[in-house]
C-alpha cells in the first residue's frame, strides 16, 4: 500500500469518474436490444496500460460499483470483480509484453490488442460466469451466454476505442531520441 | 443531472445513522441474501426491507425511475433463465411436477416456478436496501465511511475524488459532445454502428487527453499540500458511532449469521417444499 504515489491515487479517482460517466451516459445503442456497447472498457484498458495493473483494477472496481449504485439495482459483485480483473490483467499484460505507451507503433498496437483480447476472454468467459454461479447459482448456460455476448462486444469496442486512444496519447508524448543535433 | 446518486435529505432515523454503519449493514445484508436460497428467510427479509424503506420516509415518487429499471431487470433476468434452462428447478429440487406442457423441451413445472420465486425474492430483498443506502447516505460522507470500515485512506480518497469529479467530467463530456455535433458528428440511431463508434471516439479522445492533464494538475496540488505523508487522516464529514448505529450493526450481523446457520443446519442452500 505504501507504494501508491499521489499520481496513481489521482489517476484512480479520475479514471473511475471517467469510467462512470462513459458507462452511465454514453450508451451507444447496439442492434441487439437491451445490450449497450460499453465504451468504458476501451478507456479502462488504456488507463491500465498507462498507470499499471493496480490502478487499472481499482478503476474498474470503483467505476463499475458506482455505476451499479447509481442505477440502484444492487451491486452485481461478480461483474464488478470481473471489471477489476480486466483492468489488472491488461496492466499485467502491458508489463509482460513491455508495452510503451509513449511509442505506439504497429507493434505496440498488436501487443495491446492481444493483451486486451486475452484479458476479455478470461474475464467474461471465466471469471464473471464462475463468480455468478458461486454467488447466485443461476443456470450455467444463461450465464455463459451472457458472458460471451458482453465479452465479444467489449472486446470489439476495446479494440477500436482503446487503440485509437493509445495512438492519440502516444502522439502527444515526446519520443525518446526525438532531438537531433544540427 | 446534478442529483446523480439520488441522495434525498429528509429527517428520519435512518438518515441519522452514520455512513459507516449503513455501509456495514448493506454489506452484511447482501451477504445474507446472496448465500441463502431459504425461501422463508428471503420472504422475511423482503418484508423487512420494505418496512425499513417506509421508515426512511421515502416516497414511491422519489424512486419511480429506479423501480422501473428494477422491474425491467427482474423480468428480463427471469425470461432469460427460463429460455436457457427451463428445467433448472427440477435439477435443484429433484422432483418434477408438470403444470402446463409447452412445445419442445419447454414445460412449466412447479419446481421451476418456485425457483423463479426465489430468484425474484433474492433481488427483491437486496434492491430496496441498496436504494435505501443510496438515497439516505450523503455522497461526501461515503469516503469517510469507507475509511472507517477499514479501507486504506488513500483508496478512500480515490473514491472521494471520483465522486467529486464525476459532475465536472460530465459537464466536459457534454461540452465536447455539443462541439462535435456542431461540426457534424452523428451519434443517434440514424448513423451506422461503425460510424457511431467513430463518433464516440471523436468525443473520447479530447475528453481523455484533457483528463490526463487534469490528473497532472491535481496530483501536483495534492503533493504540494503533503498528501500521503501521514499514516492517518481525518475527514470533515466523519462522525462517531451512536448507540443506534451499534444496535443496527449488531442486528444486521446477526441476520447474516442466521442465514449462514440456516444454510449449515439445512445441509443445502435451498428450502425444498417438494420432498
Amino acid at each position: 500500500m505504501k507504494k501508491f504515489s499521489v499520481k496513481t491515487i489521482v489517476a484512480i479517482g479520475i479514471g473511475a469518474a471517467l469510467f462512470f460517466v462513459l458507462g452511465r451516459f454514453v450508451a451507444i445503442p447496439s442492434p441487439v436490444p437491451n445490450v449497450n456497447i460499453c465504451v468504458q472498457y476501451g478507456l479502462l484498458a488504456f488507463m491500465s496500460v498507462v498507470y499499471g495493473p493496480i490502478a487499472g483494477a481499482l478503476i474498474g472496481f470503483i467505476g463499475h460499483a458506482l455505476i451499479d449504485f447509481s442505477f440502484g439495482w444492487g451491486i452485481w459483485w461478480s461483474w464488478v470483480i470481473a471489471s477489476a480483473v480486466f483492468g489488472l490483467l491488461v496492466g499485467l499484460a502491458a508489463k509482460v509484453l513491455k508495452m510503451n505507451e509513449a511509442e505506439m507503433g504497429k507493434k505496440g498496437l498488436i501487443k495491446f490488442n492481444i493483451g486486451q483480447l486475452v484479458s476479455h476472454v478470461i474475464c467474461w468467459g471465466a471469471v464473471a460466469p464462475v463468480l455468478d454461479i458461486l454467488m447466485y447459482n443461476e443456470p450455467i448456460e444463461k450465464l455463459f451466454a451472457q458472458g460471451l455476448a458482453s465479452g465479444i462486444s467489449n472486446a470489439v469496442t476495446t479494440a477500436i476505442v482503446g487503440s485509437l486512444l493509445c495512438v492519440a496519447y502516444a502522439a502527444t508524448k515526446t519520443k525518446a531520441g526525438s532531438l537531433t543535433k544540427e | 443531472m446534478i442529483n446523480l446518486f439520488n441522495y434525498i435529505d429528509r429527517p428520519s432515523r435512518i438518515h441519522r445513522l452514520t455512513g459507516a454503519c449503513k455501509l456495514i449493514c448493506l454489506i452484511t445484508w447482501s451477504l445474507a441474501a446472496m448465500t441463502s436460497f431459504y425461501t422463508p428467510l428471503l420472504l422475511a427479509m423482503t418484508v423487512l426491507s420494505f418496512i425499513l424503506f417506509h421508515a426512511a420516509k421515502l416516497r414511491v415518487k422519489d424512486i419511480s425511475f429506479m423501480l422501473g429499471l428494477m422491474a425491467a431487470y427482474i423480468v428480463l433476468n427471469n425470461v432469460l433463465i427460463f429460455l436457457f434452462s427451463p428445467d433448472h428447478g427440477t435439477s435443484i429440487y429433484g422432483t418434477e411436477t408438470v403444470l402446463i406442457k409447452l412445445f419442445g423441451p419447454y414445460a412449466i413445472t412447479a419446481e421451476q416456478l418456485f425457483y423463479h420465486l426465489n430468484v425474484i425474492l433474492k433481488t427483491g430483498c437486496t434492491i430496496p436496501i441498496v436504494l435505501l443506502f443510496v438515497c439516505t447516505t450523503n455522497p461526501s460522507e461515503f469516503a469517510a465511511s469507507l475509511n472507517r470500515v477499514g479501507v486504506s485512506y488513500k483508496i478512500s480518497y480515490a473514491v472521494a475524488l471520483a465522486l467529486r469529479y464525476i459532475p465536472d467530467i460530465q459537464r466536459e463530456y457534454r461540452d465536447i459532445s455539443l462541439a462535435q455535433q456542431a461540426r457534424g458528428t452523428e451519434m443517434s440511431k440514424k448513423a451506422s454502428l461503425v460510424k457511431r463508434l467513430k463518433a464516440a471516439s471523436a468525443i473520447l479522445i479530447p475528453l481523455i487527453l484533457s483528463s490526463m492533464e487534469r490528473i497532472e494538475t491535481i496530483s501536483n496540488a495534492m503533493e504540494l499540500r503533503g498528501f500521503g505523508k501521514g499514516a492517518k487522516r481525518t475527514w470533515y464529514s466523519g462522525r462517531k458511532f451512536s448507540k443506534l448505529d451499534l444496535v443496527s450493526i449488531a442486528a444486521c450481523t446477526a441476520l447474516m449469521l442466521l442465514s449462514f446457520l440456516i444454510t449449515f443446519l439445512n445441509g443445502s442452500r435451498y428450502f425444498n417444499p417438494f420432498i
